[in-house]
């Protein structure tokens, strides 16, 4: 009795009652990375080494070999230059963007008067700059001719002065520079930056206030404060920002639009995934290579 | 008297800080608050006031006929009650299956889920280019593994064209940027202390029930960045939509090919005028009817990031 009451306890101990759970939890996910990733993924690597025929009966595919990707990279007129226009882009833009976006979260976290609102006029671009949007933004005319009017952009009077202030309060000379960079493509960095805000916010509030008690005591300057506490306790965020930063840069780049259009307005399913996965590639490595450059300087608390 | 004069340093330096900072917050909060503001000046705007050199943000002839091409043009209400329904549909069903997988990787750990992890991550990795075309044929002949052809007699189902690739996608937590939500929702429970569960656990709860009933009303904040993260982006993807919806209107489309159609329009019509500069300046009207539903809603929910950041699990 006491050996079968015993067994029947055993086969559903807290562990493995989750285990079993949490298998359950996991599967409606599981289908889907297994149907609408995986097996797309894998035949997205097979279309682009093969030349599909797509006629009444269905597709007839047949391996070439690397022929698609040598077309992509040597024939075709546009994938050079896009390619290497939006990589470096992202390489440019990148840096920035996280540099901003930690110099505006820390901005956003001081007491300031007004600071819901401007909380909330920050976080305004997550929703208004992204997908078709932004790319009707971009072409819209009424903007070029008002511009015109305005005697040429908004800032471009302002920036010097602005870089003057700013190196006379004691801020780093590259620092500004970069700042300069970043004012006079202002409208681009601010509109992508705001998830990048998000996340940098969150995490400098949950650095203990202590810190900052601790080293006011001892006589620490805000700016000191910001490299010596702020700055190493956000560094593993800085990693994760610019992830997403680079991620968040496939959704409005000509790269997704070349690759869509070689797809499904010429119809050369081969070509278009040699690109995608050329294309996808090159982000690995980026994203590979920043990583292993940026997780050595992160500073971890453990 | 050294002291002082250090003191004045100190209140002098954060004075000008305080200016500096009120500077820049201004300026740029004018920097993305100017194109709506042009945008709302524009579709208020006569078509004579485009040219005039006097009117810059407020109009001289103040009308409403934008809204109404516009409006006539995206066939605007339709176009709002698909887009609606849609992504609310989307939004709810990833919300729920990314909370449940999300727990899962945090707390209900079982053999490999380290593993399976580790392919979230590369679902956000991947650019959605790279899978677009087999999951387009995918959707055009869509046979689950031979299972329906046996069903329906040989034919397999054409998907496209329909709302059937965003639930099935969303309902199995892989539609758009849904890798990110999971990972929210995991780091988010991750730093719920494990002594509730344990303690829900000795009074008697199923895991079931201590899910739905400890860990969601804890995780408000978390959920609250997913739908609304996932209601934008389903809202403003053209992406996914221009690719799955060749006919249906909804938002993205129609706003992609609003400078289309009013073209066809101002050629077939009584005014062979085609203006580039009015073309575009009802463009900017469509897309200011286009985000016009989301800064409400922003209004509604922004609150909730601008209160309660660090509790959004997004570091966690």
């Amino acid at each position: 009795m006491r050996t079968i009451t015993k067994r029947v306890f055993r086969s559903r101990t807290y562990n493995e009652q989750k285990a079993l759970w949490g298998f359950l939890y996991v599967l409606p996910w599981l289908l889907g990375f297994l149907f609408f990733f995986l097996i797309p993924l894998l035949s997205s690597l097979q279309y682009s080494f093969s030349s599909i025929k797509a006629n009444a009966n269905g597709m007839t595919m047949k391996y070439i070999g690397f022929a698609n990707y040598v077309e992509a990279l040597t024939v075709n007129t546009s994938f050079n230059r896009t390619l290497t226009e939006s990589v470096v882009n992202m390489v440019v833009n990148v840096p920035l963007i996280v540099i901003f976006s930690l110099f505006l979260a820390v901005l956003l976290n001081q007491k300031f008067v007004g600071r819901a609102l401007a909380r909330s006029i920050f976080f305004l671009p997550v929703i208004l700059a992204s997908g078709v949007i932004a790319t009707l933004e971009a072409s819209s005319l009424v903007q070029a001719i008002n511009e015109q009017n305005a005697n040429g952009g908004v800032f471009s009077s302002g920036t010097l002065e602005l870089a003057n202030i700013m190196v006379r309060s004691g801020v780093n000379q590259d620092i500004v520079l970069y700042l300069m960079d970043a004012v006079e493509r202002i409208y681009q960095i601010v509109s992508q930056s705001g998830v990048q805000i998000l996340i940098f916010l969150a995490g400098i509030q949950t650095i203990s206030p202590q810190l900052y008690e601790a080293s006011k005591i001892e006589g620490a300057t805000g700016y000191e404060a910001f490299w010596k506490i702020t700055f190493p306790m956000v560094s593993p965020l800085i990693l994760v920002n610019v992830i997403y930063t680079i991620i968040d840069s496939f959704s409005r780049n000509n790269m997704t639009t070349l690759i869509k259009e070689t797809g499904f307005t010429t119809f050369n399913f081969g070509l278009s995934s040699a690109m995608a996965w050329i294309y996808f590639l090159v982000i690995m490595i980026i994203l590979l290579v920043s990583t292993y450059f940026i997780s050595k300087r992160v500073f971890y608390q453990e | 008297m050294i002291l002082a004069r250090l003191l004045s340093l100190e209140s002098w330096k954060r004075g000008l800080w305080t200016i500096i900072r009120l500077v820049l917050i201004i300026g740029l909060s004018f920097v993305i608050l100017y194109p709506i503001i042009q945008k709302i000046s524009t579709a208020i705007k006569d078509k004579a006031d485009l040219y005039s050199p006097i009117v810059v943000f407020i109009p001289e002839h103040f009308t409403l006929d934008n809204f109404k091409q516009a409006i006539s043009i995206m066939d605007y209400w339709e176009t709002l009650l698909n887009t609606f329904v849609l992504s609310s549909m989307t939004t709810i069903m990833t919300a729920a299956s990314c909370a449940f997988a999300g727990y899962a990787f945090a707390r209900l750990k079982f053999k490999g889920s380290n593993l399976l992890f580790g392919g979230v991550i590369l679902t956000i990795l991947v650019p959605p280019t790279t899978i677009l075309i087999p999951i387009y044929m995918n959707l055009k002949d869509f046979t689950l593994l031979g299972l329906i052809p046996l069903l329906t007699g040989g034919k397999s189902l054409n998907l496209l064209d329909s709302y059937w690739p965003f639930i099935l996608t969303s309902l199995t937590a892989n539609s758009l940027k849904a890798g990110l939500y999971i990972f929210i929702f995991r780091q988010f429970f991750r730093g719920i202390p494990k002594e509730v569960e344990e303690a829900a656990y000795i009074d008697g709860a199923g895991i079931g029930s201590t899910f739905l009933r400890i860990m969601l009303p804890n995780a408000i904040p978390s959920i609250v960045t997913v739908l609304l993260f996932s209601f934008v982006w389903q809202w403003n993807d053209s992406f996914f939509t221009t690719t799955y919806l060749t006919s249906s209107k909804v938002m993205s489309t129609q706003l992609s090919s609003l400078p289309y159609n009013l073209q066809i329009l101002l050629e077939g019509g009584a005014t062979t005028n085609k203006d580039p500069f009015f073309m575009s300046m009802v463009q900017d009207t469509g897309i200011l009817l286009a985000i016009l539903p989301l800064v409400i809603l922003y209004l509604f929910v922004q609150r909730y990031f601008v209160e309660s950041i660090e509790r959004t699990g997004i570091v966690g």
